[in-house]
């Protein structure tokens, strides 16, 4: 039996890839690349804990009516075009307007799975195909789900959908079959790459900030350690990674 | 009493084969409903985004539940060692089996992707109590065999009480991580709560011997073998019993509720504010729960046997109906995810879900339930579950001639 | 024969009948003649292994690599499914490539011949990637 021959070059593919980071950093505006880039994870490497991925979000710049970021999320992970009644269809996220009951102070957000450091719906999946990645990311490995939508029952932010029909046109980057549930993935075959997630460069007023909660010199690490935030269902105490300000 | 003697059933009138044909034609109809679901996706059927478990579910839920309920009476023989239940064990364990596969079949063939069941087998997550109910079922078949070999085989009779306590055990355990897929889940306000598996395997006890009640009625008198008023009427008082402990645990968890200022939106939805209020009020409570027991135990009612049959019936209807209002109406009400806020957005946030059972679902679901009745139509032809007679001087062990 | 036949019980009988249908169902395909699939030559050269060691074991490989992928975010674009598309794309006459179901795709061709029903394109595409997407990685 032949070897399977060995192509990945660490060290190669570390030069090549920090110095395109570098020129791409140059070249394209602030606020694309919201993160360490010289930090590049080789390719061929596995996860690890070091890092934890988190999202912040800062509702004060967040307008009733804009949805930028879900219509970015849908063009990037290809459930845009889903055919069917409102509510079979699929939502990664979705944005949500508040209004306080008591003071009728309004504020609009964008919830989507919170990628919790407890997710509910990885302790109840019969399969473990709902699984949380080392670096924090929240999954769904589509290849054995089967389809049961308990994870659905369990989540306490809503943030799974089934499913329902066929998928016509296959996404490159995010294979989506009928019959599985799906979520928001932080846009992992983004961030693998060392990008951030579509919602946040697709967001004008620059509400969502993306980076590594562990890294304390990132910039989502600094503010949150500065600025006042919280996280939804705190009392859960699932800890998600998705953080926000001004509700 | 007499030895019991056990013999097959001939199996050869034309209502027999009547009886099998129909049975065969619901389970050919729910197949081509399950296929035409996973041909063309869930959006065939009434559930969502919103409703991820519908109809389907609440047939397989109520089925698993009844299975494990009507081992009871074999379990009262065997474990708890009354004479009186013992000529009832066999069909009480094949009653249980049917049940049980009915109920799997429709919540294997909803799934999402039911070709990947083998996956389903060979990976397992072993926080996941749904994960640790998929062994208990498959333990509960396989012990239960054994425990009708024991019971059916003369020279393995001294072994039945063990294996029937090995069943108790098992079948205890099985309805309480039934229970505990709703108890365990902290997002969903309806559920979240402890007493669910305790209230799942009293519910099992009422709705598994009303089941095994009806069908013993139903083969004996279509066989035209003798049954006698002692053994329909202790059955009868123990159904009483059962239906009224569900009742107290069904108080008991929303008193609890309605003293938390927390679960009172929640609670007004479930029992004053919404359809399915009506069905627990009407349905679950009234028709399933307090007529029974009138008609169990009013003097003017409790000796009369059609009363006993429909107080049977209503027993089942009341269970079914708590059975959708914990799984649909659970699921209705909207996840609380900003208290004190009103919430709008394109996902159905903060609205009530709204729910209307497609016929694809509903098909699968009867033939669930026409699975069961095949199992056990055909297995009391080939082998020897039923006594040849049940007559009171048969089987009453307090047995006087009125002469 | 026949009345011999008669004579054995209603199982027997039931066992012969059952016995030689079983016997016809698995001996008569080795008459068939059932072309052998025509397997498109993929671009290059071998890129993981020589086609004699993919024959048999490509599927092993693709599952590792899906969990590696999957759970660990290990992404090795030489051993991606993107990468494998890319040199066994098939080509129409309007040279864009055929997608799986259509009987020229690379994986359907040997598939269809085997009957072995693969999952893999209800979720993924089947064709190489568009180079002009936005997140161009």
């Amino acid at each position: 039996m032949t070897q399977v021959k060995d192509l990945t070059d660490p060290s190669r593919r570390k030069f090549v890839g920090a110095s395109v980071g570098v020129t791409g950093a140059m070249l394209i505006g602030p606020g694309i690349f919201l993160h360490q880039v010289a930090q590049a994870k080789p390719d061929a490497e596995a996860v690890t804990d070091k890092v934890r991925w988190g999202m912040l979000v800062d509702t004060n710049k967040c307008a009733t009516g804009c949805d930028d970021c879900v219509n970015a999320c849908a063009k990037e992970n290809g459930w845009a075009n889903e055919k069917g009644p409102d509510e079979v269809k699929v939502q990664w996220m979705r944005k949500v307007d508040l209004k306080e009951k008591s003071t009728g102070r309004e504020a609009s957000l964008p919830v989507m799975c919170q990628h919790c450091e407890k997710p509910p719906c990885v302790d109840v999946c019969p399969t473990g195909a709902s699984f949380k990645r080392e670096d924090g990311i929240v999954l769904v490995d589509k290849h054995i789900c089967i389809g049961c939508r308990y994870c659905m029952m369990a989540c306490p932010y809503k943030a799974r959908s089934f499913v329902h029909s066929p998928v016509e046109n296959h996404d490159d980057y995010m294979p989506r079959g009928m019959g599985v549930v799906e979520s928001c993935t932080f846009c992992v075959h983004l961030v693998d790459k060392d990008k951030s997630p579509a919602c946040v460069t697709s967001c004008k007023e620059k509400a969502l900030l993306f980076g590594d909660l562990n890294n304390k010199n990132s910039e989502i690490a600094i503010r949150v350690a500065k600025e006042n935030s919280r996280q939804i269902r705190q009392d859960l105490k699932t800890n998600p990674g998705v953080r926000y300000q001004g509700i | 009493m007499k030895r019991i003697i056990y013999e097959e059933i001939e199996g050869k009138s034309r209502a027999f084969i009547k009886l099998a044909a129909a049975l065969l034609g619901l389970i050919v109809i729910a197949l081509s409903a399950a296929y035409y679901m996973e041909h063309n996706g869930h959006i065939v059927t009434g559930m969502n985004n919103q409703i991820v478990w519908g109809i389907p579910h609440v047939f397989a839920i109520f089925l698993i539940v009844a299975a494990s309920g009507a081992l009871n009476v074999a379990s009262i023989s065997s474990v708890f060692g009354k004479t009186a239940y013992k000529p009832l064990a066999p069909l009480s364990g094949l009653v249980a089996i049917a049940l049980l596969m009915g109920g799997l079949s429709i919540l294997v063939l909803d799934l999402g992707r039911p070709d990947r069941l083998i996956v389903a087998m060979t990976h397992y997550n072993f926080s996941s109590i749904f994960a640790w109910n998929m062994i208990f079922y498959n333990g509960f078949i396989a012990i239960v065999i054994v425990y009708l070999w024991m019971l059916m085989e003369g020279r393995f009779n001294k072994y039945s009480r063990q294996v029937g306590i090995a069943a108790f055990i098992w079948r205890l355990m099985l309805t309480t991580a039934t229970g505990s897929i709703f108890g365990f889940l902290v997002a969903r306000e309806a559920y979240d709560a402890a007493i669910m598996a305790p209230m799942f395997i009293v519910l099992s006890f009422s709705i598994g011997l009303a089941i095994f009640l009806l069908v013993l009625y139903a083969a004996y008198q279509w066989t035209e073998r003798p049954i006698g008023m002692a053994t329909i009427k202790r059955l009868k008082n123990l159904l009483g019993v059962f239906v009224a402990a569900v009742m107290f645990l069904v108080a008991i968890f929303h008193l609890t509720n309605l003293y938390a200022a927390e679960h009172e939106s929640v609670e007004h939805f479930m029992l004053s504010g919404s359809g399915y209020a009506f069905i627990f009020w009407v349905f679950q409570i009234g028709l399933g729960s307090i007529l029974p027991l009138i008609y169990f135990y009013h003097p003017n009612f409790k000796d009369d046997v059609r009363f006993m049959l429909r107080g049977a019936g209503l027993v089942l209807l009341g269970g079914f109906s708590q059975v959708y209002v914990i799984v649909i109406g659970g699921q209705a009400y909207p996840l609380e995810l900003f208290p004190g806020y009103e919430v709008t957005s394109s996902f159905y946030d903060g609205e009530i879900a709204s729910y209307i059972p497609s016929f694809p679902e509903i098909l699968l679901g009867i033939g669930g339930i026409a699975i069961a009745g095949f199992i056990v139509l055909f297995a009391v032809k080939l082998l020897k579950f039923l006594p040849t007679s049940l007559a009171d001087e048969d089987v009453d062990p307090h047995y006087r001639h009125k002469n | 024969m026949i009345q011999q036949f008669n004579t054995l019980s209603l199982t027997s009988r039931l066992g012969v009948i059952v016995g030689l249908i079983l016997v016809l169902v698995l001996v008569t395909p080795i008459f068939a003649d059932v072309p052998k699939p025509a397997i498109p030559q993929a671009k290059g050269d071998k890129c993981i292994a020589d086609t004699d060691y993919m024959r048999r074991n490509h599927m092993d490989l693709l599952l590792h690599q899906r969990d590696l992928t999957m759970h660990e975010g290990i992404r090795v674009r030489e051993k991606s499914l993107k990468n494998c598309l890319t040199c066994h794309a098939v080509y129409n006459k309007q040279k864009q490539a055929v997608s799986y179901k259509d009987k020229r795709h690379f994986c359907n061709s040997c598939h269809s011949y085997a009957a072995v029903k693969i999952d893999c394109f209800e979720c993924h595409t089947s064709t190489p990637m568009a180079k002009d997407k936005n997140s161009g990685i």
